[in-house]
This record gives C-alpha cells, sequence and structure tokens, in this order.
C-alpha cells in the first residue's frame, strides 16, 4: 500500500504524517539525555529510507546497502580527519557526490542481472568495500576506526556538542528535507513507474519503458541518501569504525525495515526506532543474548505480520473502522 | 496495395533443435482485422513475442510501417507505434485501473521519467487515461485495485493499456481466453470499437470470435503459415479443415 500515490492519489501531505515529525521534535525538550541516541536513530531511519526507495517501491532486494553508508561515512571521516576539511555540510556534499558515483557504477553492472545473481552482486560490492577500508590503513584506520575526526560548528554558529543537541536537531533536518524529496519522488510519474516495474517487468517493457535506465536512477538516488545518512553518523561520532560497512550492517537494515513495513515510507521510521530501543534495552538487561529478543521479533513479524508493525497498525484502524461502520448500520 | 503497417519476411526461430518458427512471411495491411489461428503449439504466441521482440528471431527480418526494427528493443518498437496485449493478464496488481493505464499514457507523452511534480498534476495524462476507461465501460472500477476486479474486466484493462501507446499496430493474443461466455460479449463490443485506423492482429482460438471479428485469416501450423485468405476461403479450405479443425473433432 503507498498511500494516495499515482494519477488518480491527492499528494498533498497528510495530517498523520506531521505526526512523526511533531514527536521527534517534542523529543529534543522532553528528553534531553537521549539526543545522541535519537540522533543515531534518526540516521537510521534516513538509511533505512534509502533501502525502502529501491527495495519498497522499485523491488529491488540488496543485501550490499552498507556500501553506500560507509562510503559516506568515510568519505567524510577521512575528508576531516586527513585532510582537515570540517564542514559538517560541505562533507555531507562530498559524501553524497562519492556514493552516488559508487551507486551510478556499481548500478549500472547489477540492474542489468537479476534475482539470485543480483542479490550475491550486492554483497559481493559491499565485502569488497569492507576489504578496501579494512587494508587501506593510512588512510581509514583499518580495524582501529578512523579516529581524529573533527567536525566545524554548522554554518560557524552550532558546536557539536557533548549532549548531541546540535547532532540531533542537524539529523532532524536533514532526515526531514530529504524525506520530502524521496516523498515527492514516490508521488511523481516517476515513483508511478518505479512500482510498475515492480508489480509487473514484463508489462512495463511492453508498455516501452525504459526500465534499466530507471532502475539505475533510483538506485543512484538511493545511494546519494544513504551515503547523506553515513556522513550524519560520522559528524555525529566523530568516529568511523568497519561496522559501517559489510554484510552486517547491510542485513540489520533490511531487518528494520521489514520490522517497519516495506514499501510504505513510514516503515522505515517505525523499523529503526523499535529496533534500536530494543536493541538498548535489550543489551542492558541480557548483554549476552539481546539478539535473541531482535530475533524473536522478526520470526513474530514474518510469520504474522508480512507489513511490518505498520501493517499490523493498518489490520487494527481497519478492524475498528469495519466495527464501527457494523454498528451504525 | 498500401504499404503493410507490419510485416516480418522470412522470420525464423528455434529453441535448440525445436523450430517454432519456420520462415514467416507476413503482411498486415491497416485498417484491415486479421486473425491469426493455429492449433495448440503453432508458434502464435511465439510469434507474438518475435514481432514485439521480446524474442530475438534466428534469423529474418520484423517490419514496422516499412522500417527494418529486427534489432530494436521492445521500448522502441512501441515508440514506433506497436502495442499487444498478452494472453496471461499481465498487469499491474495492486495499482488502480487509472494507474495501470496511465502508466503507458505517460510513456507515450515522454513524462513518466519525470520525478519532481505530483503524478496527479499531469492532467492530460490523466484524461486520456480516464477517456479510455470510460470508453472500455470500466468508469466505475477506475479507482479500484486490479486484483479486485472480476476477470473479465482485467481482460478489458488489458485491452486499455495497449490502447493507451496509441498504437498503429496492435497485436491482441487471445483477448477473450478465459472469460466467461456470459462476460465475453463486453469484450466483443470492445473489439467492434476499436478504430479502424489501427492494424490489428488478433491471435485467437475461439472461431465464432475470428469468423465474426476478422476480415482476413492466416493460419498458422507448426511453426509455418499453411495458409491465407479471407474468412470464407479459410472455412472451405480443405487443409484448414484437415489440420485444425480435423484434429478438433477427431
Amino acid at each position: 500500500m503507498s498511500g494516495g500515490a499515482g494519477y488518480g492519489g491527492d499528494p498533498r501531505i497528510r495530517l498523520l504524517e506531521w505526526l512523526p515529525w511533531l514527536a521527534a521534535v517534542a523529543v529534543f525538550w522532553a528528553l534531553p539525555e537521549y539526543l545522541l541516541f535519537g540522533a543515531r536513530i534518526l540516521t537510521y531511519v534516513l538509511f533505512a529510507l534509502s533501502l525502502d526507495l529501491i527495495l519498497g517501491y522499485a523491488g529491488i532486494v540488496t543485501l550490499g546497502h552498507s556500501a553506500f553508508f560507509g562510503t559516506g561515512a568515510y568519505v567524510a571521516g577521512i575528508l576531516a580527519a586527513r585532510l582537515k576539511l570540517t564542514d559538517p555540510i560541505v562533507l555531507l556534499l562530498a559524501a553524497a557526490l562519492a556514493a552516488g558515483v559508487l551507486g551510478l557504477a556499481t548500478g549500472a553492472v547489477i540492474l542489468r542481472t537479476r534475482g539470485l545473481t543480483q542479490l550475491m552482486l550486492t554483497l559481493a560490492i559491499a565485502a569488497v568495500c569492507l576489504e578496501i577500508a579494512n587494508k587501506a590503513t593510512p588512510l581509514t584506520g583499518g580495524a582501529d576506526g578512523l579516529s581524529g575526526v573533527t567536525i566545524a560548528p554548522i554554518l560557524g554558529a552550532f558546536r557539536f556538542d557533548l549532549f548531541g543537541r546540535t547532532a540531533y536537531a542537524w539529523c532532524l533536518i536533514m532526515l526531514f528535507a530529504l524525506w520530502w524529496l524521496v516523498r515527492r519522488v514516490i508521488y511523481s510519474p516517476f515513483g508511478a513507474t518505479l512500482r510498475g516495474i515492480r508489480e509487473n517487468r514484463v508489462r512495463m517493457d511492453a508498455i516501452g519503458a525504459p526500465v534499466y535506465r530507471r532502475l539505475v536512477t533510483v538506485y543512484t538516488l538511493s545511494a546519494v541518501i544513504a551515503g547523506v545518512a553515513g556522513a550524519l553518523l560520522t559528524e555525529t561520532n566523530q568516529f568511523v569504525g568497519l561496522n559501517v560497512l559489510g554484510f552486517e550492517p547491510s542485513g540489520e537494515l533490511l531487518v528494520m525495515l521489514i520490522l517497519g513495513g516495506v514499501g510504505r515510507l513510514y516503515g522505515a521510521f517505525v523499523g529503526p526506532l523499535v529496533y534500536l530501543i530494543a536493541q538498548d534495552v535489550l543489551a542492558k538487561q541480557f548483554p549476552q543474548y539481546w539478539y535473541l529478543g531482535i530475533g524473536l521479533m522478526l520470526v513474530l513479524v514474518v510469520l504474522f505480520a508480512r507489513g511490518g508493525i505498520l501493517g499490523i497498525v493498518d489490520g487494527l484502524v481497519a478492524r475498528v473502522r469495519a466495527r464501527a461502520a457494523g454498528s451504525r448500520g | 496495395m498500401a504499404e503493410p503497417a507490419l510485416e516480418t519476411r522470412g522470420l525464423c526461430k528455434s529453441f535448440g533443435a525445436l523450430v517454432v518458427a519456420e520462415g514467416i512471411d507476413f503482411k498486415l495491411v491497416p485498417g484491415v482485422r486479421h486473425a491469426l489461428i493455429g492449433p495448440n503449439g503453432a508458434g502464435k504466441t511465439t510469434f507474438v513475442n518475435l514481432i514485439t521482440g521480446r524474442l530475438a528471431p534466428s534469423s529474418g527480418h520484423v517490419l514496422l510501417g516499412g522500417l527494418d526494427v529486427t534489432g530494436l528493443s521492445q521500448a522502441a518498437r512501441v515508440k514506433r507505434g506497436l502495442g499487444r496485449t498478452f494472453q496471461i493478464n499481465t498487469l499491474f496488481r495492486d495499482m488502480t485501473v487509472l494507474d495501470n493505464v496511465a502508466l503507458g499514457v505517460a510513456e507515450r507523452h515522454g513524462v513518466a521519467g519525470r520525478l519532481w511534480r505530483p503524478a496527479n498534476g499531469y492532467r492530460q495524462v490523466r484524461d486520456e487515461a480516464l477517456e479510455l476507461v470510460v470508453a472500455l465501460g470500466l468508469e466505475d472500477d477506475a479507482s479500484r485495485r486490479v486484483v479486485d476486479l472480476p476477470y473479465g474486466k482485467q481482460r478489458l484493462v488489458e485491452i486499455a493499456i495497449a490502447l493507451g501507446l496509441k498504437p498503429a499496430v496492435l497485436l491482441l493474443d487471445e483477448p477473450a481466453a478465459g472469460v466467461p461466455s456470459l462476460e465475453s460479449h463486453r469484450i466483443l463490443d470492445a473489439l467492434d470499437q476499436l478504430p479502424a485506423s489501427i492494424a490489428i492482429l488478433i491471435i485467437e482460438h475461439d472461431m465464432d470470435l475470428v469468423f465474426r471479428f476478422a476480415q482476413r485469416i492466416t493460419v498458422l501450423v507448426q511453426g509455418e503459415v499453411l495458409c491465407e485468405g479471407t474468412p470464407g476461403e479459410i472455412a472451405d479450405d480443405p487443409r484448414v479443415r484437415q489440420v485444425y479443425l480435423g484434429e478438433r473433432h477427431a
């Protein structure tokens, strides 16, 4: 379900869609001690949003989306730590550019393939990126991670503070801007063709759509957004570790999105929120077994709620409405 | 004679040792309703896929409006006026009827790749799609999802999508396949209303429909053209009776 998208839909932002933003702004004042954690969640929401664009809308399954997230994180980190280029806006732009170029280059190859071949190629690309970061120690710090990242104040005025106030606000503004962009794309004719490709590729060929070109375009756009998310992580943490690359963060992201709900824009908001909070709580309570809880949650969602958490909410709302209509009738 | 809208010359296709098209010479003249018939496995759908470019021929040529399109992609052929429907529903099941048709209309207008303005702001695309939906009697279903429609109506959506491409040549692959006889008159009505300017090739099993609709008939047997003629000629041709009707009534 994709809301009112398409040629017959209403593209205006509904009242309910403002809710996550109101909540996010309220957190800034209500929960000041959680802002660093909040910034991390917002970063992952942006990352998940980039995945939803290609997985949920265009139907491209990938196990290597961290390649772009990691590239963004490392490009921002290396520029700041090694070249002393510390302006946060310049870093974001550089990360977006680098991830976009990588997305275009790898997308042009993997999108010529389908199914399992495509899946394996995405995995391979992520693995190669991880290995490069691991081996290029002088540049990346290798397994020790890249430290010495210092970030200048945003616009020369807002310093990244210890409590994460700037980090949280900065991530929220970036997320909002890119969410708005993604939403526009989804409601555009281009967005409609993406859903067409997901629904029936054979028919898209038969109506004369340049399917391959469309897929490369959306893949590149998604890579750019993932790159920005990666750079945001670097700016807020002022450190880059190898854990931003490879299969694990890619798989983790997939789990977050499936948990929240695929192809519905806001699943990318709910998934990381639930996942990271559960991880935080479980890791404190059961430091050795916290993954078990995540696993159980995923099993339950996949078995009983194919639409993710938002799918459950949809189902409940439909049931309440049906009951209300029944009692009236 | 007018230049054929669609022509194939010596079209061959084989999968390994299996020959599914053998030297098919075929001409489709504008304004004439042409039917392609033949027993199961005669290679009718393969022939359609060769024309549209879904399959590449082993040898031979496909010409659209006199232009050789053999080496062109499916998309390029659509741009040159080739539209088709599918024997088995090939629709965007989770999208509305309107969106199903509008996707094709937007491609033809060259606006389908735009990624900024909302889709519903493209009035011309939307109105044209809606017009087709109404023309096919689906106005009450325009905002319903295809998956929620009965099969007969889904067949009409098949035709609507193809018409949205404003094709010069339209290939209808068994448009009434699977439709219960109670509903099939709706398909027939829709076919009767197709503009005369479109050159139409209909692939069909239903002989009533073929003889009612077609002005010329080509009989395909085992990948080869057996004969071609008016419905009267075909009905009287002893070879056709033997191969086609004979098989049916044997």
